[in-house]
């Protein structure tokens, strides 16, 4: 259903986290709104996870077989080995969401996943526990560990939100810019309710610009922003599709949207740069990448940007000048 | 509540046969009656030890004088190997040193890595396809220059070559491997991937993930890993050349097949050996395991004791992977991994007290180990428990006042002594520097703290042979010849006691094996030499005719 960049390179992205940070509780609501998105979900292992019963459709070795296509399969000690099994599998997944354990560095799991030709790693999410994120911080056995997973994240969703008070929330905030590397966005959540494609990327039908990639329907994933009262996520994230008139400065725009200050947290983009080369955009909090489109390729449509962006920070007329300016 | 299998035998003891062996000398190990020369078994199990007249009062017997010019000692007791010893045998050996392989053939060293190229050619004339692969491989001594893909190309261009080294951690493979895998490109990212000037992957791939995506091109079966028939029959074979009568499997999966197929073996009459595989924790939460535990504990027969988890806490302090306490590493290296979460471990232990479940934990560095003891201390608050003899596994790092909290907490020990002879001298130098490698694996300090103790092989990291593991205890010898703390030696009687009866405690199986007693089961291995008359630098060279396991007598495989 994610029309691929070519055919047979799966997009990855690595949940990491802290041990009760939330990583199974997203993985669940992930499934739950996979769109028609066939995902394989790693995980160290089903003892775990508790995967809402009525997802799963059936069992064979260490693999779960879900509802609407989707897998889980458990990794234990042999990522790569589960890996090069789920990427043979057929119909090969869609999207593939690797959750770690909580004692494992992210950015480790992402490099060792990245040798397998066959998977793309387009960002690592970590999911931290809003109550005990600074306490674990410092603990004398895993604040290392802890610190050290705040620096690999690309993205960070701050679980458990509605726990903390409004000054506490914003201490935290304050505290995380101090702990991570600029630029990486903080989303608050409570129960891991995310809009989907934040984690999971756009659907077939915003890909292709049909309308219902807008914040109304991202709307339903009620989040909660930094700050007591409860926000509807239309307050919280815009999510929109912008059409490119024709080629630009790719680099200049990967630059805009890539400033702390954009507010964009998630794209996904097909571009033609001034020489006229063609390429995938891939946003992931604050990593970024683009991939040359080889010619041959499926016809991925008109140049378009899909954007999520957090409300009230991003501004679509902070890069929009930028856009046009380097259009020749 | 400890739960322990229950498998005497009830049967009438006068309608069954008596064998009495005698024997040059018996060492029992049991101290209120030290040395015999004679033993008396009845149903696999030892009627009485003494003098013949003694034992003549048990009435009818068979007299066996097999033995009368050996010396037996209770079967040794290995609690910390892996069956996978056994399965290495299917691959070629490319150790620096000799080793006997479980048939008693002895393959040479390869001191030079022409030889090591040669060795893997042999290997490849005598299996006309496939793969070749070698292992045991160590580089440390032959200078500092690396292995790459050409020396191995060397051996093939043609059919893919592997060498697995002997930490267990580093694969080298040749191009066609490298192909095979997907690896002979460039723009590979990764630690564990050096690349050439030529900016590819030299063949060198450290870390399980760098090195199990080329496993299937080098003939390594992922499965193989967790014991197959071949590896536990091999394994055997293995055991009774050392003497062994009792080994771990430390850990295995012990899923269904692997569990119905180690029943099977275990059952069969000439199987020469008592495996006590250990569950680890790793795949299901700390309650299933436990509640696996349990389950799996009471299927345990006569020569298959199960029931016992092992948690990994950290890494390898030769892999820089060991947690360590201030102040680190001595290259400055940055600390290493938790395998395990610290939360994951306490509700582990908790929920192993309240059912009677014994857990070893495997803690290299001193972090580990700190950690290993808080865990425990909270465990214990929560479930007051008497006996449960939790062992701590390596434990290598472990200073004196973390073996005085051992004490306190009741806590076993099973310490890595033959560490010292492969990698002492890398752990002089660059690893934990001279004061803390001085003190690895502090037999000594054990000993002085009153910590129940053993000492372990981890075979195939480093070859099964508990008087060899005795041997390290004894003279603490590097393989370059340094004294490495010569102040954390023991004596020959403390290191035969620790492979014996000291290692059935650290199981809570000395009620059944680890001395000659009545009582006890027939467990014995049969040396040619008297390993307390031999000089204590000679004890590694004390030659084992084989084992008595449970009465059956099995004889090592005689040298070719």
């Amino acid at each position: 259903m994610i029309s691929g960049l070519t055919p047979g390179v799966t997009p990855t992205l690595v949940i990491g986290g802290y041990l009760g940070a939330g990583k199974t509780t997203l993985v669940n609501h992930l499934l739950r709104h996979a769109e028609g998105r066939r995902i394989a979900v790693m995980v160290n292992d089903f003892g775990e996870l508790t995967i809402d019963a009525d997802l799963i459709e059936g069992a064979e070795g260490g693999v779960l077989a879900l509802a609407g296509g989707c897998v889980c399969c458990s990794f234990g000690s042999d990522l790569i080995g589960a890996l090069q099994d789920v990427l043979q599998r057929r119909p090969s997944p869609d999207l593939i969401l690797i959750e770690t354990s909580g004692v494992a560095l992210p950015a480790a799991v992402a490099r060792s996943a990245r040798l397998l030709p066959g998977l793309r790693i387009e960002g690592i999410v970590l999911m931290l526990d809003a109550e005990t994120v600074r306490q674990r911080a410092q603990d004398a056995y895993v604040g290392d560990l802890v610190r050290q997973q705040l620096m690999e994240a690309d993205l960070l969703i701050l679980n458990k939100s509605e726990l903390c008070s409004e000054a506490e929330l914003a201490e935290l905030n304050h505290w995380l810019k101090t702990m991570t590397v600029p630029g990486t966005p903080l989303i608050a959540a409570s129960q891991a309710s995310v809009p989907p494609e934040l984690i999971l990327g756009f659907h077939a039908d915003q890909e292709g610009g049909k309308p219902g990639g807008t914040a109304a329907e991202v709307a339903k994933w009620a989040g909660q922003a930094i700050g007591q009262r409860p926000l509807s996520a239309a307050e919280v994230f815009v999510n929109e599709l912008v059409s490119l008139p024709g080629p630009l400065d790719v680099g200049r725009l990967l630059e805009s949207l890539r400033d702390p200050d954009s507010g964009v947290v998630r794209a996904k983009g097909w571009l033609t740069d001034l020489t006229g080369e063609r390429y995938l955009l891939q946003l992931v909090g604050r990593r970024a990448e683009l991939l040359p489109v080889s010619a041959d390729a499926a016809s991925p449509g008109p140049d378009r940007l899909l954007i999520i962006g957090l409300s009230g920070v991003y501004v679509r007329g902070q890069w929009m000048p930028t856009i046009e300016s380097s259009m020749p | 509540m400890l739960v322990y299998p229950t498998t005497h035998s009830q049967a009438d003891p006068s309608t069954m046969s008596t064998t009495i062996f005698s024997a040059r000398k018996i060492l029992t190990m049991n101290p209120s009656r030290p040395q015999a020369t004679h033993v008396a078994v009845r149903d696999g199990r030892i009627l009485a030890v003494g003098s013949l007249d003694e034992l003549k009062g048990w009435g009818p017997h068979e007299l066996d004088d097999r033995f009368a010019d050996k010396v037996i000692m209770p079967g040794f007791v290995e609690a910390h190997a892996h069956l996978m010893a056994g399965g290495m045998w299917r691959y070629t050996y490319c150790g620096y040193f000799d080793l006997r392989d479980p048939d008693g053939r002895v393959w040479p060293g390869c001191q030079s890595l022409d030889a090591v190229v040669q060795q893997l050619s042999e290997a490849a004339r005598r299996q006309p396809d496939g793969p070749v692969l070698g292992w045991g491989f160590d580089p440390i001594y032959f200078g500092a220059s690396r292995v790459n893909r050409a020396d191995l190309d060397r051996v093939s261009t043609t059919r893919a070559v592997g060498m697995l080294h002997a930490s267990g951690h580093i694969l080298n493979v040749n191009s066609v491997a490298l192909q095979a895998s997907n690896y002979l490109r460039t723009g590979m990212d990764h630690p564990g991937i050096p690349l050439g000037s030529d900016s590819l992957p030299t063949g060198e791939l450290k870390g399980p993930d760098a090195m199990m995506p080329a496993f299937a091109a080098v003939g390594l079966d992922r499965s193989f890993l967790s014991g197959d028939e071949f590896g536990v029959r091999a394994f055997a074979k293995l055991a009774v050349r050392a003497g062994v009568t009792t080994s771990t499997d430390l850990a295995a999966t012990l899923l269904e097949a692997e569990l119905t197929s180690l029943l099977r073996i275990t059952a069969e009459d000439d199987y020469p050996l008592r495996l006590v595989p250990l569950l680890r924790l790793l795949g299901g939460t700390p309650a299933q395991t436990v509640v696996r535990a349990v389950e799996l504990g009471k299927q345990s027969t006569e020569r298959l004791r199960l029931g016992r988890i092992k948690v990994v806490a950290d890494g390898s302090i030769q892999g820089f992977s060991a947690r360590m306490r201030w102040p680190g590493y001595y290259n400055g290296a940055p600390n290493g991994l938790w395998y395990t979460a610290p939360e994951t471990i306490k509700e582990c232990y908790t929920l192993a007290l309240q059912h009677g479940v014994q857990v070893h934990t495997h803690t290299n560095g001193d972090e580990a180990t700190e950690l290993a003891l808080d865990c425990l201390a909270g465990a214990l608050s929560a479930v007051p428990t008497r006996d449960h003899r939790f062992n701590l596994q390596h434990c290598q790092l472990a200073d004196a006042a973390q073996f005085r909290r051992m004490k306190s907490l009741d806590m076993c020990v099973n310490l890595f002594a033959n560490h010292h002879f492969y990698w002492g001298d890398q752990h002089y130098n660059t690893t934990v520097g001279p004061e803390r490698a001085e003190r690895m694996n502090a037999c000594a300090t054990a000993q002085r703290s009153g910590v129940p103790f053993t000492i372990h092989s981890d075979a195939p990291v480093t070859p099964l042979g508990p008087l060899f593991t005795a041997w390290c205890a004894v003279n603490r010898l590097t393989a370059s010849g340094r004294v490495l703390g010569e102040n954390e030696r023991i004596s020959v009687a403390d290191a035969l006691q620790a492979i014996t009866l000291g290692a059935a405690y650290t199981l809570r199986l000395d009620h059944e094996i680890g001395s000659i007693e009545s009582g006890k089961r027939a467990d014995f291995c049969v040396l040619e030499d008297d390993p307390l008359a031999v000089d204590p630098t000679a004890l590694k060279d004390v030659r084992v005719w084989g084992t008595v396991q449970g009465g059956r007598v099995f004889q090592a495989p005689q040298p070719v």
